[in-house]
């Protein structure tokens, strides 16, 4: 195992080389001449300060709202077929209804599926067998109970939509607010993980990311609401905390903006957000206002009445103004929410990470300070025990950190605290390889007379073993890298590349210090 | 070479394992452990003061603001502090009720929010991660070497992970995912002792197959005393290094590492080769002879 062909020293020396030149374009103070390649490691959050959200996803109200609009759509076709029902309710996620006359089993079959669009007809359950399984809905008849609802892929399609457009607007509403490199990414089925570097105080984050931000324009219940509409529900005002009766008919959603601005109106001393509709909400509004000059309007933001001002006139420009007794940062909030959109479906800040600027300092002194005492102790026991053997081995450690820095530049990989401590851990492990191979060379010497047999047995013989130990370790890092996320997500990494740059510096540079030293001194009493 | 006799007194350290996992069990169950934010839920603040100040002070501000839930605790420097409630009132908050109370200027310098629904996920994998870990391990060793083998090793595993969080509960010291994370690293590195010494027995027993075979695994044991100390020793030095200068964000983790390695060196000596004898491992090995490490 000591001889190296000069390709093979080739090969060492120049990938040696290529990592040296990877390694030290993490220099800024080396790298102005953009000499070096500009590939780095990044800092983690706990270390460059900034902030770590996670957002979860209730998909409950998005299937509910669902539900919903189903159950609107059938009473109308119902009283509209004059089909004699009860019962219309929505239970666990199911639409259930009874009908009190038999025989208007078919009709009422032949209207659910009326309320589908295209040929989105419901499938039907008969004994456990699904028809039409690959319709959106399902539905299932017990004697005269009816009861429908949305099969698992139409479910798992909506919540998939869900996800996607969540995150889109997440992106909008961060890049709203200004901040450098956000990172925004799905995790799991139903979570946002959100990563604010530099960012210490998230509070105007977390108000703006927990927000639905759904606006709704209807009308407040008056003696003349039309009788063709859908009902009406019980709304909270925000200024006093009331309930109020509103229609459940939508004249238009937030969904037809096209701008919002933050403002000022002189008359009132208020601050206000002024919007514009697009076209078709544009002509919606003209059409509603035009017809109910005098009744009053809900503006409505996640179920809160934030004000309820008269139609005076007819309001055909599509633009208008919304004043809610805001803030002026309230009124700022709620322009960069009407602006970035609605979620689909609310979501819930459930995990915060923040770490201060000065302690993100701090720690990357301590895990500095950590390392150098770390590798200062080892280095010195090495010598200490080892001699010139021990020196060998230190130099290919001082190689392996070099190696083990540029391999995390080369993947863009985070540095943490507990990466770090991780570096410094894999200091500690990466001398074992040394120090198995000279053990075994010890006591290879005690029977073998040459030195280059000797150490060639003890290379030969300690590299299964070898092997081992680094798996093992690995094995838990690997492990550890799907537990973790975050700093101990860091940890995993540098212990798992590490450990993996030990053994190659290892076998080679530290191999070929001791080859070439055993080769010019073949008969010199090896002290070891 | 030394030339102990490890395995006159393996009854008496045998007994002395079993009792410390013992112990460590019923603290566990009956003392607990103090689990981080990333287990429990709820919120951590740590702040620091412009000057030091008495955690009384701290405390009595606190107990004027009607929180249910709250602890404060000392954080390394004398004017720093961990505050930790339920999710029930904003950070800033605190912050900014304590400095209009006590006047003086507060930094918050980290913040940590975790809800119930998380904490309970995180405790969830972290306890399926280690578990893992004890599978690949044995498995891997079964691969390695024979059962017999798997046997003792993760027993002596077990032994190093169970007494590690019983020390945990008697010191009270915090438990969160930073300290599950030096657990799985003690897993992966104490298994290393045991695999160099399984090595050694192994290839002893090629070598001789009619000594007596607690000779065979006591040679063994010598055989790579000076390299078991060694590798545990320089690994030992370098994490003792965290364990000092890493600060506070990292001394619960060093410290479990630290002690791990200590454990793990005396069980792969004490428990797992012991165990192996028990078991009475296959003695003719003549089928495979060459390519021993």
């Amino acid at each position: 195992m000591l001889n190296f062909s000069r390709l093979k020293i080739g090969f060492i020396i120049s990938s040696i080389l290529f990592f040296f030149y990877i390694f030290l374009g993490n220099f800024n103070f080396i790298n102005k001449t953009n000499l070096f390649l500009d590939k780095k490691v990044n800092l983690g959050l706990d270390l460059q300060g900034g902030s770590y959200l996670l957002l979860e996803i209730d998909m409950n109200p998005l299937i509910n709202k669902k539900l919903e609009e189903k159950t609107v759509d059938l009473k109308k076709k119902f009283n509209e077929k004059k089909l004699d029902f009860k019962n219309l309710n929505i239970l666990n996620n199911k639409i259930t209804f009874e009908i009190k006359n038999s025989s208007q089993k078919e009709i009422a079959i032949n209207l659910i599926n009326k309320t589908n669009n295209d040929e989105n007809i419901f499938s039907r359950i008969n004994n456990n067998n699904i028809e039409n399984a690959n319709k959106d809905f399902v539905y299932k008849i017990e004697k005269d109970l009816f009861i429908l609802q949305f099969n698992e892929e139409y479910i798992k399609r909506q919540k998939k939509d869900a996800i996607n457009q969540s995150i889109e607007i997440v992106r909008k509403r961060v890049d709203q607010l200004g901040t450098k490199e956000p990172t925004i990414q799905q995790k799991g089925e139903n979570r946002i993980i959100v990563e604010l570097p530099g960012l210490t105080d998230p509070s105007s984050f977390k108000n703006i990311l927990g927000k639905t931000a759904q606006l709704n324009f209807k009308f407040i219940k008056t003696s003349n609401s039309s009788s063709d509409n859908l009902g009406f529900e019980k709304v909270k005002n925000k200024s006093d905390g009331l309930f109020i009766e509103v229609e459940k008919r939508l004249i238009v959603s937030g969904e037809n903006l096209t701008d919002a601005q933050p403002g000022f109106d002189r008359e009132t001393n208020q601050s206000i957000v002024s919007f514009k509709f697009d076209n078709l909400g544009a002509k919606k509004f003209a059409n509603a206002t035009k017809d109910n000059v005098g009744r009053p309007l809900a503006i409505i933001l996640d179920n809160e009445i934030l004000s309820s001002p008269v139609i005076r006139e007819p309001i055909l420009t599509g633009s208008g103004q919304i004043s809610g007794g805001f803030t002026v940062e309230e009124a700022n909030q709620l322009a960069i929410l009407l602006r970035a959109g609605a979620l689909p479906a609310p979501m819930k800040i459930i995990e915060e990470r923040t770490v201060g600027a000065d302690l993100g300092k701090d720690s990357i002194r301590s895990g500095i300070i950590s390392f150098i005492a770390g590798f200062l102790l080892v280095f010195v026991y090495m010598v200490y025990a080892y001699k010139l053997f021990g020196i060998f081995a230190n130099i290919s450690l001082l190689l392996n950190i070099v190696i083990l820095i540029s391999v995390l530049s080369i993947f863009g990989s985070t540095l943490t605290l507990p990466g770090i401590a991780g570096i410094v851990l894999t200091v500690g492990m990466a001398i074992d390889t040394n120090v198995i191979i000279y053990e075994r060379a010890k006591e290879e010497l005690k029977i073998e007379k040459s030195n280059i047999i000797a150490f060639d047995i003890a290379y030969r013989k300690s590299l299964l073993t070898i092997i081992d130990s680094n798996l093992t370790t690995l094995i838990a890092g690997i492990i550890l890298f799907y537990l973790g996320s975050g700093p101990v997500k860091g940890f995993a990494v540098t212990l798992c590349v590490g450990l993996i740059t030990s053994f190659f510096t290892a076998f080679t540079v530290s191999r070929l210090m001791v080859s070439k030293y055993l080769m010019a001194n073949k008969d010199k009493i090896i002290n070891i | 070479m030394t030339n102990f006799n490890f395995l006159k007194y393996k009854i008496f350290f045998l007994f002395v394992s079993s009792f410390l996992v013992l112990a460590s069990i019923i603290l566990v169950f009956t003392k607990g452990l103090d689990f981080g934010v990333d287990f429990k839920g709820g919120t951590t603040i740590e702040i620091r003061l412009e000057k030091k100040i008495e955690i009384e002070n701290i405390r009595n501000s606190l107990s004027k603001l009607k929180i249910n839930n709250y602890s404060v605790k000392e954080f390394g420097a004398v004017n720093d502090f961990l505050i930790s409630t339920d999710n029930s009132i904003s950070p800033n908050d605190i912050k900014n009720f304590i400095e209009k109370d006590l006047k003086e200027k507060i930094t918050i310098r980290k913040v940590e929010t975790v809800g119930p629904k998380v904490g309970s996920e995180l405790i969830k994998s972290a306890i399926y991660s280690v578990l893992l870990c004890f599978i690949a391990m044995f498995f891997y060793l079964w691969f390695r070497f024979e059962w017999q083998f798997s046997f003792g090793g993760i027993a002596a595993l077990f032994h190093d992970t169970i007494i590690t969080v019983g020390v945990f509960s008697l010191l009270g010291l915090q438990f969160d995912l930073t300290i599950v994370a030096a657990l799985l690293t003690i897993i992966g590195y104490s298994i290393n002792d045991t695999v160099i010494i399984y090595d050694r027995i192994r290839e002893n027993l090629k070598k001789d197959s009619t000594s007596e075979l607690s000779n065979l695994v006591n040679e063994s044991l010598n055989n790579t005393l000076s390299r078991t100390l060694k590798t545990s020793g320089t690994t030992l030095l370098s994490i003792i290094a965290v364990l000092i200068f890493g600060g506070e964000v990292l001394r619960g983790f060093a410290f479990a590492i630290t002690f791990g390695i200590i454990i793990g060196t005396y069980s792969s000596i004490y428990i797992a080769s012991p165990i192996v004898m028990f078991f009475k491992v296959k003695r003719d090995w003549s089928v495979k002879v060459d390519n021993t490490p």
